[in-house]
């Protein structure tokens, strides 16, 4: 028998294919474009369509069949415009004639290897299961064996330190007269004393000119008209010359990575620079894609970014893996702490970053022997901003809840656990709970957290979520503004309103972590490793992270 | 929330009166176990001050284990003391109650006094690890002068029990506690005040950092820092850590427990070293409400409170005979004929020290950086 299909049809796909379907209400949609003109990827065009009606018309029912043409806005079905899920279209609807509904059936990454090519993307790993972090619970609650302090009330103390901090032992102080006087001419590492959330890498070039301006704006107010001093990393990308040579730049981490962009400037700006960074970050690897290297893609490097990052315009930047200048992690790696530390005199702490990996002991060891390491920053699976290959995103990588509980309790076998500060990042407010899973990692044996993705959502609205929604910040469409550098779409940000937005978003998380820590009877000092503290429910999670299994 | 009386004098006093003392604050203890730590004997042991004493409590097996044991270190046995028990009901009675006064072994006899002090406590942990499986042995404190007794029970039923009344036992440095359980189990290690080579702490009050504490404490790779079945054994450790193990003054162990806010140390003279201990040493910083009540091997008894100041805690007395107590009806018990108007409760920046002999009183400031006399400090 003769099929209907012709063999083209067949290679077409069925829209049950799609992670987002569009939904539109011919009876509400007035065709003013707007939908059409915001998508980010042209998965919608209007069209005409002939159509079958049955009309009648006069005073006596006449029913007649006529072809009309109509106009309708339709999805596309080619895979390479797949609709984002992003709904800036429901947004600019004035009739809420339109919006993507979410298609658990789809069957997306079977068909975006178009020309061989793995689907790269940007976003988070696409997980919406709840993290370990969520699932760990605050149980040890002091009320009547003994009074719990008041959040409200009492004075507390949420600060932490980046830098190699010495071993009492080696404290160099001596009495005289009764009173204890440090040794004059002993060299002491910096440390910096700051707020224990730290903003992660995102940099300039990922992030538009407003997102990042906003950013470090909210980091200035934050610490010198809130008193919070939070420090945000600049992620590899360099660093505007202006504020590079201004006092603002103490507030900022920079970042070295395995392409060195921007480098070439912050070299040429340290005679210039009136204060000194935060730190330096070395970036060894990231959450969003472990074992490989940074991305910039070429329509992000646009005549400013290409400037700061000392490269030609309109070429994709891909960063190697890894350094390379690295041997081996004995000589190499400590050749580059010490070359940083040098560069910056001996003032500014500098420390490694890497992926979450089962490793991570062996680095850490390794760390503990080297005498200038200032930390370790560790980015668990569940951490991304950046653009990166799915598989890197969704597959590789190590989650941070007992990859940091294991080095900390790595550092205690050693003694070093106030030595060598642990920095966590990745899927921090996951689910929305910054302060909670900023406790629970402290507490599991983190100094410091690292968060990203989180303030890009809740500073400028990133669309983004663990269902695949938007995710598009890798091709510089980004819908909202925030990781693009199109003057047409960032100039829809509003820099005034991220720093104010972050400026909310920080206070509000100094306050509730001040109702975890208060009922614990913890004001004073970080409760770094107060393992007794939390509990959650799954035992064997209860085991791997030496906790308390509560139910 | 436990009681605490300490008594420091220059005469020998009995510890009935600290158990009399406990007794007037009854209601905030639930006789789950009473301890007592005596420094500077009299009595009997007015003439052994200079040979190890070991405190502890044996069943018959655990005493021929802890002969087997003492023999084979090469510790002579000089001098036993048991109390003579009467049975009180309510409380167990175990088999042997002891305080055994020992010679060191001859291979110690030049040896540093460091050298011997190391000795006692690897013998005495030793000896707790023994005797840690089946309680067969609990031992207490392992030193020269100093004795320990504990036992779970009503402080004044426990008087009865021991016999304290009727036993030539004095001493110039008494201190007492009776445990209010909280948080950890009943078992006589877990019981105030605790002890490591001639330091001493009880508390009252949560340590709510102890397992960062103890953690940390136990990472320092000191055979001595072991044990913790109160979260409060921790506070004995942090001094002998401070003062014996890092060479800081006395009055650092309040800088290392509760540090200054850094805009608070402007005024100290040692502000720079401050910040570095504040930095190096925050896993040891107390967070909880706690009264700290102590001693030093020189016989300074000290008291200081939280950072928040959320204890009670009293020290009076006269020239002579000083008392350091969790609540004044202690103090008026010990010493009634005072000046009540020379009483120091101590705040948050106070750290009041009794030196050896209490014939003052010495309030030292932390947020000034500076010793005043107790005398100014009345209310």
């Amino acid at each position: 028998m003769e099929t209907s299909m012709e063999i083209k049809d067949n290679q077409l796909l069925s829209i049950k294919e799609f992670p987002y379907i569009i939904t539109w209400r011919e009876d509400r949609c007035k065709r003013c474009g707007r939908c059409l003109s915001v998508c980010p990827n042209g998965s919608i065009v209007a069209t005409p369509k002939l159509v079958r009606v049955v009309e009648s018309e006069g005073p006596i029912p006449k029913p007649m069949v006529k072809a009309k043409v109509v106009h309708v806005i339709e999805q596309v079905r080619d895979i390479e415009k797949y609709c984002t899920g992003c709904a800036m279209c429901e947004i600019v609807c004035p009739n809420e004639a339109i919006e993507p509904i979410y298609n658990p059936q789809n069957r997306f990454y079977h068909y975006m290897n178009k020309g061989g090519e793995p689907y790269r993307r940007g976003g988070r790993r696409n997980d919406p299961s709840p993290s370990t972090l969520d699932r760990i619970k605050f149980i040890r609650i002091s009320m009547l064996t003994d009074p719990a302090l008041d959040a409200g009330r009492h004075e507390f103390r949420i600060r932490t330190y980046i830098g190699r901090l010495l071993q009492p032992e080696n404290l160099p102080l001596t009495t005289e007269d009764g009173l204890l006087v440090p040794n004059p001419d002993a060299f002491i590492l910096p440390v910096r004393e700051i707020f224990p959330v730290m903003i992660g890498s995102m940099s300039v070039g990922a992030l538009s000119p407003p997102m990042w301006e906003g950013l470090a704006m909210g980091v200035a107010y934050l610490n010198e008209v809130e008193g919070i001093p939070i420090v945000m990393c600049t992620g590899e990308g360099g660093v505007p010359p202006r504020l590079l040579r201004s006092r603002y730049i103490k507030y900022f981490v920079l970042q070295i990575a395995s392409g060195y962009f921007g480098w070439d400037e912050i070299i040429h700006s340290i005679p210039h620079m009136v204060e000194d960074p935060a730190a330096i970050e070395i970036k060894y690897g990231q959450g969003a894609k472990p074992g490989d290297g940074g991305l910039l893609m070429a329509q992000k490097v646009i005549k400013l970014i290409a400037k700061i990052r000392g490269v030609p315009e309109g070429v994709d930047l891909a960063s190697p893996p890894t350094h390379q200048t690295k041997y081996s992690i004995e000589e190499a790696v400590a050749k580059m702490i010490q070359s940083m530390y040098m560069a910056f005199g001996f003032r500014v702490p500098v420390y490694p970053k890497i992926s979450g990996t089962k490793t991570a002991t062996a680095v850490l060891n390794n760390l503990i022997r080297n005498p200038y390491a200032a930390a370790l920053a560790i980015d668990g699976e569940d951490g991304a901003t950046g653009a990166a290959y799915n598989v890197s995103l969704d597959k590789m990588g190590h989650p941070i809840a007992s990859n940091v509980r294991d080095c900390y309790l790595e550092l205690v076998k050693h003694g070093k656990q106030n030595e060598l500060p642990i920095i966590a990042g990745g899927g921090v407010g996951k689910k929305g709970h910054l302060a909670a899973n900023v406790a629970a990692l402290i507490m599991l044996g983190a100094s410091a957290v690292q968060v990203s993705k989180y303030i890009m959502q809740v500073t400028a609205g990133c669309l983004g979520d663990e269902f695949g929604r938007c995710n598009i910040c890798n091709t510089g469409r980004c819908p909202k503004g925030i990781a693009t550098q199109d003057p047409k779409l960032y100039r829809r940000l509003d820099s005034e309103k991220v720093a104010e937005r972050l400026v909310e978003v920080i206070r509000a998380c100094e306050m509730e972590l001040k109702k975890i820590f208060a009922p614990m009877g913890r004001s004073t000092e970080l409760p770094i490793g107060m393992s007794d503290g939390i509990g959650i429910d799954d035992k064997d999670m209860a085991e791997r992270l030496k906790i308390s299994y509560v139910c | 929330m436990c009681r605490l009386v300490a008594i420091t004098s220059n005469e020998y006093v009995s510890p009935l009166e600290n158990i009399l003392a406990l007794e007037t604050m009854k209601e905030g203890h639930d006789g789950s176990g009473m301890g007592l730590v005596m420094k500077d004997l009299g009595g009997v042991f007015k003439d052994l001050k200079d040979y190890p004493m070991l405190s502890g409590i044996a069943s018959k097996n655990g005493l021929a284990v802890l002969d087997d044991f003492m023999k084979k270190m090469g510790f002579k046995l000089i001098h036993e003391w048991s109390p003579r028990i009467r049975e009180v009901k309510g409380i167990r009675k175990r088999d042997h109650y002891f305080a055994r006064i020992y010679e060191y072994p001859e291979v110690f006899s030049e040896k540093t006094k460091e050298e011997k002090e190391n000795l006692l406590l690897e013998t005495r942990v030793a000896l707790r690890k023994i005797g840690q499986e089946d309680e067969n042995l609990i031992v207490f404190s392992f030193y020269p002068d100093v004795l320990i007794i504990k036992e779970v029970g009503d402080p004044i039923q426990l008087c009865e029990f021991f016999n304290l009344e009727n036993e030539d036992i004095k001493a110039k440095i008494i201190f007492a506690q009776g445990r209010q359980n909280t948080n950890y189990a009943i078992n006589l290690y877990a019981c105030h005040p605790f002890f490591i080579q001639g330091y001493s702490t009880m508390t009252n009050g949560e340590n709510t950092a102890f397992v960062p504490i103890k953690e940390f404490m136990m990472s320092r790779g000191f055979v001595g820092y072991l044990g913790y079945e109160s979260d409060s054994e921790v506070f004995t450790h942090i001094l002998h850590y401070t003062v014996k193990k890092l060479g800081f003054p006395l009055q650092y162990y309040k800088d290392v427990i509760t540090p200054l806010k850094d805009r608070e140390m402007k005024e100290r003279k040692d502000r720079y070293a401050l910040e570095l201990i504040k930095r190096s040493l925050r896993f040891l910083v107390i967070d909880g409400p706690n009264c700290v009540i102590g001693f030093t091997p020189d016989g300074t008894c000290f008291m200081v409170q939280d950072s928040k100041k959320l204890r009670p805690g009293v020290v009076g007395g006269i020239p002579g005979k000083y008392c350091l107590t969790s609540e004044v009806c202690g103090l008026d018990r010990i010493v009634p004929k005072r000046d009540i108007s020379m009483d120091i409760y101590p705040m948050k920046y106070e750290m009041v020290i009794v030196p050896y002999g209490a014939e003052k009183v010495l309030v030292w400031n932390q947020l000034k950086g500076e010793f005043v006399n107790g005398n100014q400090y009345g209310n």
